[in-house]
């Protein structure tokens, strides 16, 4: 066909021929990217619509108080008491790090330590767990503080890292006029970089927090002989705690012990879903005050 | 007497004065010195901690590294019974779990990624992108324990069979068992961790590439689709491919969640839909209940496989994500 002489000036501008095979390719592509995310949200909402539906029927204050068969108050207290103490072990050394690489490091000591970092960060749980048996269980008794120091490990390179970003967040001026003043270097940090930080490392703790709350595979070797109808604070010996209680309960095949489990995942599962939705709050806050 | 007396004065102000500023003097180099320790300590401890964990796992296992050497690598019967172990069906089964879930992630997670970086308007966006990184947040146990329960029996009752009779010539796709654990299963459930992990890192890549050529190109003609096929994803490839790679890493460590929904099969089988097990799914399952010293080095060998496995595809990573940064810096 001769497209000269068929050509009409009145005619609508719509594709034809191999411009309209592109855009449909286009859009088609679109609503695949489309269709990927509201996949990704549908499986978060079935997910959590499961756990709240299943383990929320289990809820009321017994079972929040009362220990096996009857509750789940020794392994909240318990997973309370280990993530504790590995907060207490691990925010120092995150924050210490983070003030190690944006205050103290040259050029080639940064490198290493992100580079260890990182791969502390990628390290698979269960490595860490092998470690902590190997170290604090092996020949002795499985305790609350080798949980700790096992969750402590995963939650450092996490608190650096946020850390490290709101340190470098510090607005440049602040540091001038300190230096312009003569004030020191430990003065200046302590006094004007680490306040000025303290919103962005409440976040990065709260982050890693709700990450190592979960956590299961090193607890398996560092306290998972326990006896979850008993409260204990000892953290010198094996605390019940929530995580690896719902795996043991799902390997039996008991139903009542399932629904102990949906107990314990709602709990466990609405814990950590408010703290990231709140430290992710509280962060995008305390940028916004940084930026102004 | 006023003239004798004012310089005396003035100078005993000034030795005080230049005493107290000593001392403060002193004080800040010793602040400084100890802020300046105590930051290289904590630092210090994070690597000794890397070479610690590498020495305590490799030292547990050495009983199984001199008595099996590298053969052990290859020889697929795990019999504790019988004082019999080999990794070879454990790292198949790792390897195809992980592949797997990585084949169906992903696509799925660069699409998000894409998606997110330039389709959403930002009122969605803000909304969407946390959500994605909040299947993340999901412990490994709740998100296993719902695979038993909630998954497993899907997988088993309806995808199984649906896909054993559209493609059931292809050997992967074997007669379902009778209950969902499977490697297919497994490898459904590291898909969803592994989605959230490139998502995000593969939208902040799609985020940095340039607007203005990414515009040059659409007022070229370019259509969305062929914007991202020229620009988008050429220039951050190596990029995405250190995302997956990170995603990879996560898929091969994780331990709870496979191990609740593999079933602990010991053989090597073509079939996705039959049993299988991984690495770090038999440490979690068997150390607990481990019968002998043996049985436990040979645990700790597996950790040392995964270790390896685990640092090289996190170094990997590293590698590619650095040479493409210089690039990109080297371009602007």
């Amino acid at each position: 066909m001769s497209a000269g002489l068929d050509f009409d000036p009145t005619a609508p501008l719509t594709p034809s021929g191999n411009l309209r095979r592109r855009r449909i390719f286009s859009r088609v592509a679109e609503y695949g990217a489309t269709a990927a995310a509201v996949l990704a949200v549908a499986v978060l909402a079935i997910v959590v619509y499961t756990v709240v539906s299943r383990g929320a029927s289990a809820l009321d204050l017994d079972f929040l108080i009362k220990g096996a068969p009857d509750g789940i108050g020794p392994e909240l207290v318990g997973t309370a008491v280990i993530v504790g103490i590995a907060t207490v072990i691990a925010m120092p050394v995150g924050v210490l790090v983070a003030l190690f690489l944006t205050e103290f490091a040259g050029n080639r000591g940064a490198h290493t330590i992100r580079l260890t970092l990182d791969l502390m960060n990628g390290l698979p749980s269960i490595i860490i767990g092998l470690f902590v048996f190997g170290l604090l269980v092996n020949h002795k008794q499985q305790s609350g503080i080798a949980a700790s120091v096992a969750l402590a490990i995963i939650m450092v390179p996490l608190i650096a890292r946020g850390t490290q970003e709101v340190l470098l967040l510090v607005p440049a001026n602040l540091r001038e006029a300190a230096d312009a003043l003569g004030v020191s270097r430990w003065r200046a940090v302590l006094g004007i970089v680490l306040p000025s930080a303290l919103g962005g490392i409440l976040t990065a703790t709260v982050l890693s927090v709700a990450r190592a709350a979960g956590e299961t595979a090193p607890l398996i070797f560092a306290t998972s002989v326990f006896d979850p109808s008993r409260y204990s604070l000892n953290p010198l010996e094996a605390l019940p705690n929530v995580p690896v209680r719902v795996f043991q309960l799902s390997e039996e095949a008991n139903p009542e012990g399932f629904a102990e489990a949906w107990g314990l995942s709602f709990v466990l599962v609405s814990l950590i879903l408010f703290a990231s939705v709140g430290a992710r709050a509280l962060l995008a806050r305390s940028r916004r005050k940084m930026a102004s | 007497m006023n003239a004798t007396a004012g310089p005396s004065t003035l100078s005993a102000a000034g030795v005080s004065r230049s005493r107290s500023a000593r001392r403060r003097k002193r004080l800040d180099q010793i602040g400084d010195r100890a802020l300046y320790g105590v930051c290289l300590l904590a630092a210090l401890l994070c690597v000794t901690a890397i070479v610690l964990i590498a020495y305590q796992v490799v030292h547990g296992a050495s009983p199984a590294i001199s008595k099996y050497g590298l053969g052990f690598l290859t020889e697929t019967t795990w019999q504790p019974n019988f004082g019999q172990f080999g990794a070879g069906s454990l790292i198949f089964g790792t390897a195809v779990s992980s592949f797997v879930a990585l084949l169906l992630g992903a696509p799925i997670a660069i699409a998000i990624g894409l998606y997110l970086s330039l389709l959403a308007p930002s009122g969605v966006r803000g909304i969407v992108a946390p959500l994605v990184e909040m299947l993340a947040a999901i412990p490994s146990v709740i998100l296993g324990f719902w695979g038993v329960l909630v998954l497993a029996p899907f997988v088993q009752g309806t995808l199984e069979p649906w896909l054993h009779d559209t493609f059931g010539f292809i050997p992967i796709f074997g007669a379902p068992e009778t209950t969902g654990s499977s490697i297919f299963t497994a490898s459904l459930i590291l898909t969803i961790m592994v989605i959230p992990i490139i998502a995000s890192v593969s939208r902040d890549l799609f985020l940095a590439v340039p607007r203005d050529v990414q515009d040059g190109a659409g007022a070229l003609g370019a259509t969305r689709w062929e914007v991202v096929r020229a620009i988008v994803l050429p220039s951050t490839a190596s990029g995405v491919v250190a995302a997956s790679l990170l995603g990879l890493g996560r898929a091969l460590g994780e331990a709870i969640a496979v191990a609740q929904v593999i079933g602990a099969g010991s053989e090597i089988q073509a079939s996705l839909f039959k049993t299988g097990d991984t690495l770090a799914a038999r440490i979690a399952n068997q150390f607990p209940g481990a019968l002998t010293e043996m049985h436990k080095a040979s645990l700790f060998y597996l950790g040392v496989i995964l270790l390896v496995i685990g640092l090289a595809s996190n170094l990997i990573a590293q590698w590619i994500g650095r040479r493409f940064s210089f690039r990109g810096a080297e371009a602007r």
